[in-house]
């Protein structure tokens, strides 16, 4: 499985010269127990093992095998991969000849010189590991910025041109020193780190950097709040300059922003080097922050005076997780065994809420907060049922996954927390969930349905793609269908054909549990499936006569009908041509560009904002989600746990035919790409134009200097990992709302960008002065389509796109097999300036278009079949 | 040697183009012919202190016109490439019956039989050339698991034996005329990393490389070797020996090894082999999947555009061979994936971080 991480830690308590217990537990022979201290690593969440034996009283190869041997038995552990951490080769080489997966060895390095350098990565490699090489040479340690990158990048070109050495292998280690020492020549060492970090990521490409955190704060040992907070700090800014990975104990670390505001000044007036005092100012605040300071306030309420069953359904029903834990204790004490709790007053609560949802007097935030008293309850329960193995009584068996090439997967979320929160088992194997494992695991796990989910158009094929193999497979378990794409029409024109066990297309989150009750019950399956293959019975049929009632024109008949374009009012050149980068968005400033209205929608909450808010029925509940969704929009901008960054262009284009032609440059007489585009080839009435894109743009021999601009901006960037925060604590809610806001922050960012292309880069409005409200109206000059979306529906142009700017190195967007977009939360498409542009959409095309289309992409008709299959008439 | 030596840019070349057929089972062929305990000592070992039967790698010194025929049979059937019948014959394995010094013997006459078949039938039909695939087996001994249950930490082999028993092994098998070194059947990897350090040790000293193909073992339906990798785990760990060709055999046939197939071929930079077993085996131990069934699951494998090379194992014979032949042929071969520069580590499980 791939992982996403913006950062790796490696486990630091397996080193003899770092944890004093697990040395004690080396030199006494106590193996069994120093596994324990591994495990207990590899379950804190580290991601690499680092295994370190140099002690002077040890035989340290001796004592490396016999580890490595035993933990070679422990699954648990070794599943991670295992950093080989020793100043001695021969222990390096040892450990390499006990490890079957691909480790890395800490460290090489230039320090006696290149023969033996190139000597030991040779070997390296032949053992089949990554390495981390020491910014360390002939002359000694580097500690300068110059130094540190002078070495690394010496180092690189060796490995890369004369070893061989993949470039993706190495890790450079530019080495971490203390600061606030005391010494002025050491005041600037966490600066020379950042920085380095910095110029070796730029000069080394694909190269990593890692680091031993600890030493940072070496000078304030016994003081661990201090340190802590150093580590933080200087995380912080080393991961913003290119660190990828450091050796931490990541059960000590301080979140950043719950570092006093007074110790994180100064710590990072420290880190930063701001201020010659810096030191003096820290140690003299030092001593208040020893120990832990933290008085909890306590609240109490006239609830928490009823009975027990009473206050677990108030707690689920108003959301309540403070006294989940307690309350389920006492319930459990009472109960004759720890499943009645669940199947007593929990369910019982559960049930409040599912009627209360029912009655449309309960909305679905609420009901997401529900679900989360509940599963921490149940995560509450779960060791004391365990001992007592028995059974459990969930009402079915459901897997749920986002198909291959999506990664979109709130809608996906809601479903399965609506499916638990009515006691359904839910198996959610999260995203681009390739077929074969998918219909593994649901044989394996015996489930009484599969649940498709995806956001993206390629991603309808690949769930035509799972029906047919599991008919192939002899599935018998019926098949759901959701995702904002996906439709009843599709689903029974597409899918259901192919599969005879029942496909059904679920339109949203709430109509979710009737059907999978319908599919589950033993009684009513049977009608209910023939009921279901009638409806799409009908619906295809439906399907099939709407056709004639529009004429498809042929392509040269739909290609006379053009837009003619009043060449007069084509946009003035850019004022700032060419490619421009926005590294680091201020999210901040993004809030006022938020079109909240599809917000709501996610959350089921239909109605117009600001309206919303005041509406009759719902209002109450929306103001609630409008503020926690601002609270949280307030922890990922100052907490900085997402990032948005910006990529955009600005070149030299003119059309031909239905093709536009971006140009290397103003002489425009080369060609750098074509952005292939279709037209619409239906009959429209009163004569409309046929239109396409390439129509709004200056035709090659107009005379015309006509430019088109393209984009990418992301605002998911760390997303997925803030909303796996909030899964790992059983909090859905908050894990939707950060994916559902960091999607309204890329919508805002792609609003705000195209802003400031009209007003400053293009310029040609520079006097323009719109309210959000008439920027979400889109009453300005100039379009922004998406390739993927009704005016370009083929999703492959995006990979011209991303070529054109470069997205992928310049802000590490990427396109997935099926062009979705990752990070999720993300926008790309082309700027269009002429004032009649217009959004349109091109809907069906024919054959002739289809081969004409397939010819100019340079595909075969089947290429082109696939692609552009929402396309056509069939 | 009657060619010009085999590049792994020219087996590159020819698995762009099309599909290769690998041969079938060599055990199942051999049990066919009943072979008694006289027979598998012929005149040479008559007096040999322990039991000979069963020690089929023997068999190339004692009944090499045998062996030959076999090879022979799998060529005609469509097979562009003949394994050698080297499975257990090194060092290690051949301990079993005292025969240690006998190895380079065995591995160097096993090539040379595979590589008079495949020369005699390539004279046929010289522009198709058949290879000969040097195997190296597994050994009968695992690096990564102790044979002591009272002792996880316990060996009973280093990786240093190992990679002196391969590269005893190799240098006996290239002797022989293999074109390929096929490291077969691995189900711990740390042995394969032995034997691929053994071979990469070899190649140095010759001053050339032969093609390498790798083949793991997914040895039951938990996906994962009997030292407890996933198949992705598996590929990064020996992608470093960058071999012409990745694959998998043995074990499951060809309906539960599908996903893995599926896997290996999302990930891999290099071409894709499989051979599978004939199904699993029955009560009675034998093979009984057919060769119509076996090649309809193949086909479809070749058709989705998961592999490059496809033969059969345990229980497949010449039948299947050309019936798998028939039906992936005209089937355009998978292309590799391009090289990503994704970092990737492995424990048992793969790290493939992303930023």
């Amino acid at each position: 499985m791939q992982q996403q991480a913006r950062f790796i830690n490696i486990g630091e308590r397996t080193n003899v010269t770092g944890s004093a217990r697990f040395k004690k537990l080396i030199l006494n022979s106590d193996y069994e127990t120093a596994l324990e201290v591994a495990k207990q690593q590899v379950e804190n969440g580290a991601q690499i093992i680092d295994i370190n034996m140099d002690e002077a009283m040890l035989d340290s190869k001796a004592a490396m095998v016999r580890f490595l041997n035993l933990l070679a038995g422990e699954p648990d552990i070794a599943r991670v991969p295992i950093m080989v951490d020793s100043s001695k080769w021969e222990v390096i080489e040892a450990a390499l000849k006990c490890i079957q997966g691909k480790a890395i060895v800490n460290s090489i390095s230039l320090k006696e010189g290149e023969a033996q350098f190139i000597e030991q990565a040779k070997r390296v490699r032949r053992y089949g590991a990554a390495a981390v090489v020491m910014a360390f040479d002939e002359v000694g340690q580097a500690d300068t910025q110059q130094r540190k990158v002078e070495i690394c990048q010496r180092a690189y070109h060796i490995l890369v041109n004369q070893v061989g050495f993949p470039p993706e292998d190495i890790i450079f280690d530019p080495n971490i020193f203390a600061v606030a020492t005391g010494i002025e020549e050491h005041n600037n060492y966490a600066v020379d780190f950042i920085e380095a970090c910095r110029d070796i990521k730029r000069l080394c490409p694909y190269a990593k950097i890692s680091g031993g955190v600890s030493n940072i704060s070496f000078s304030f040992r016994g003081n661990d709040p201090v340190r802590e907070a150093m580590h933080s700090v200087f995380l912080y800014y080393a991961i913003a300059a290119g660190l990828d990975m450091g050796i931490v104990n990541a059960g000590q670390l301080a979140v950043y922003d719950d570092i006093p505001d007074l110790l994180r000044e100064r710590v990072e007036d420290v880190i930063l080097n701001r201020r010659e005092d810096a030191t003096e100012r820290l140690l003299e605040i030092a001593p208040e922050f020893k120990g832990d300071g933290s008085v909890a306030e306590k609240q109490d309420d006239v609830w928490r005076s009823w009975p027990v069953n009473k206050r677990l359904e108030h707690a689920l029903v108003k959301g309540i997780t403070d006294f989940i834990e307690q309350d389920t204790d006492e319930a459990r004490q009472q109960a004759e065994k720890p499943l009645h709790v669940i199947e007593g007053p929990l369910m019982d609560g559960m049930n409040v809420v599912g009627d209360l949802f029912g009655e449309g007097k309960m909305f679905l935030p609420q009901v997401v907060k529900s679900a989360r008293v509940m599963k921490k309850a149940v995560a509450f329960l779960q060791p004391y049922i365990e001992q007592e193995k028995s059974g459990g009584s969930a009402q079915g068996k459901i897997l749920l996954a986002t198909v291959k090439g999506d990664v979109h997967d709130i809608g996906k979320n809601i479903v399965g927390v609506v499916l638990q929160c009515n006691n359904f088992e839910v198996i959610d194997l999260g995203v681009m969930v390739p077929c074969a494992k998918l219909l593994q695991i649901a044989k394996e796990e015996q489930v009484d349905a599969i649940g498709l989910s995806g956001l993206i158009t390629p991603s309808l094929d690949e769930m035509v793609h799972v029906a047919k193999e599991m008919q192939r497979l002899d599935f018998t378990v019926p098949l759901l269908i959701g995702g904002a794409t996906t439709s009843k029409v599709h689903t029974a024109v597409k899918i259901e054909p192919h599969y005879q066990h029942g496909v059904v297309y679920v339109p949203n989150a709430s109509r979710s549990v009737s059907v999978v009750q319908s599919l589950i019950s033993k009684t009513g399956k049977a009608d209910y499936l023939t009921r279901i293959k009638t409806e799409y019975e009908t619906a295809r049929e439906q399907h099939k006569r709407s056709r004639p009632g529009q004429t498809m024109l042929s392509l040269a008949q739909a290609r006379s009908n053009a837009v003619q374009l009043d060449l007069s009012k084509v946009a003035p050149p850019p004022k700032q041509p060419g490619v421009h980068v926005w590294h680091d968005v201020d999210l901040q400033q993004l809030r006022d560009y938020i079109d909240w209205t599809p917000f709501f929608m996610t959350w089921q909450l239909s109605g117009k904002y600001p309206a919303i808010l005041n509406h009759a029925e719902v209002g109450m509940e929306a103001r609630k989600l409008f503020k926690d969704a601002n609270a949280m929009l307030d922890r990922m901008i100052t907490e900085q746990r997402v990032a948005g960054k910006a990529i955009f262009g600005l070149f030299p284009a003119n059309s031909e035919g239905d093709d536009i032609i971006v140009y290397t440059d103003e002489s425009r007489t080369q060609e750098r790409c074509r952005l292939h585009q279709l037209r619409q080839q239906l009959q429209l009435r009163n004569k409309i134009p046929n239109s396409c894109l390439s129509d709004f743009i200056a035709p090659v021999g107009s005379g015309v200097a006509d430019y088109v601009g393209a984009f990418a901006v992301s605002t998911g960037f760390g997303a997925d990992e803030f909303a796996a925060e909030f899964v790992a604590e059983h909090d859905d809610y908050n894990s939707i709302m950060v994916k559902a806001l960091a999607d309204r922050l890329a919508e805002a960012l792609a609003e705000y960008l195209h802003l400031k292309v009209r007003r400053d880069y293009w310029g040609y409005a520079s006097e323009e002065t719109l309210e959000n409200e008439q920027l979400i109206r889109e009453l300005y000059q100039g379009i922004r389509p998406a390739p993927g979306y009704p005016a370009c529906p083929e999703h492959t142009e995006k990979e011209t796109l991303w070529q054109l700017l470069d997205v992928e190195t310049n802000i590490g967007m990427e396109l997935t097999e099926s062009f979705a977009m990752w990070p999720g939360a993300a926008v790309s498409g082309w700027y269009l300036a002429h004032p009649d542009s217009k959004y349109f959409a091109v809907s069906k095309i024919g054959q002739d278009q289809l081969e004409d289309y397939a010819k100019r992409k340079g595909w075969t008709l089947a290429q082109a079949e696939s692609w552009l299959a929402p396309n056509l008439n069939n | 040697m009657s060619q010009a030596r085999l590049t792994p840019a020219q087996l590159r070349e020819l698995l762009q183009q099309r599909i290769l057929i690998l041969d079938g089972a060599m055990g199942t062929m051999i049990q066919a012919h009943q072979f008694d305990e006289e027979d598998y000592r012929g005149a040479e070992f008559a007096d040999w202190p322990s039991d000979l039967k069963g020690n089929n790698d023997l068999l190339a010194l004692t009944q090499p016109e045998v062996i030959k025929d076999i090879h022979r049979q799998y060529l005609l059937a469509g097979a562009d490439i003949v394994e050698t019948n080297s499975f257990n014959a090194t060092t290690i394995a051949m301990a079993d019956y005292q025969m240690e010094g006998l190895s380079a013997r065995i591995n160097r006459e096993a090539a040379a039989l595979a590589r008079q078949a495949c020369d005699e039938v390539t004279a046929t039909t010289p522009e198709r050339p058949r290879f000969v695939a040097g195997v190296l087996g597994p050994t009968n001994r695992t690096a990564s698991i102790s044979p002591d249950v009272n002792d996880p930490g316990f060996r009973n082999v280093s990786f240093d034996e190992l990679v002196l028993a391969y590269k005893e092994s190799t240098h006996a098998l290239v002797e022989g005329g293999a074109d390929i070194i096929m490291l077969e059947t691995i189900f711990d990897t740390l042995n394969a990393k032995a034997a691929a350090f053994a071979v990469l040790e070899v190649f140095d000293e010759l001053g050339y490389e032969l093609p390498v193909m790798i083949s793991g073992t997914i040895t039951d339906a938990s996906g994962r070797t009997l030292s407890g990798q996933t198949t992705e785990a598996f590929y990064h760990s020996m992608a470093h020996v960058q071999p012409v060709c990745f694959g998998l055999n043995c074990a499951l046939g060809p309906d539960l090894l599908r996903p893995y197939v599926e896997a290996l071929s999302t990930v891999s930079e290099a071409y894709v082999s499989v051979h599978p077993n004939a199904g699993l085996p029955n009560e009675f131990g034998e093979y009984d999947l057919g060769a119509e069934e076996m090649a309809a699951e193949i086909a479809d494998w070749a058709r989705q555009g998961f592999v490059n090379i496809v033969g059969g194992c345990c229980g497949t014979t010449p039948e299947h061979i050309r019936t798998i032949a028939e039906a992936v042929a005209g089937v355009q071969p998978r292309q590799p994936k391009s090289v990503s520069h994704q970092f990737n580590l492995a424990g048992l499980e793969a790290f493939s971080p992303e930023w």
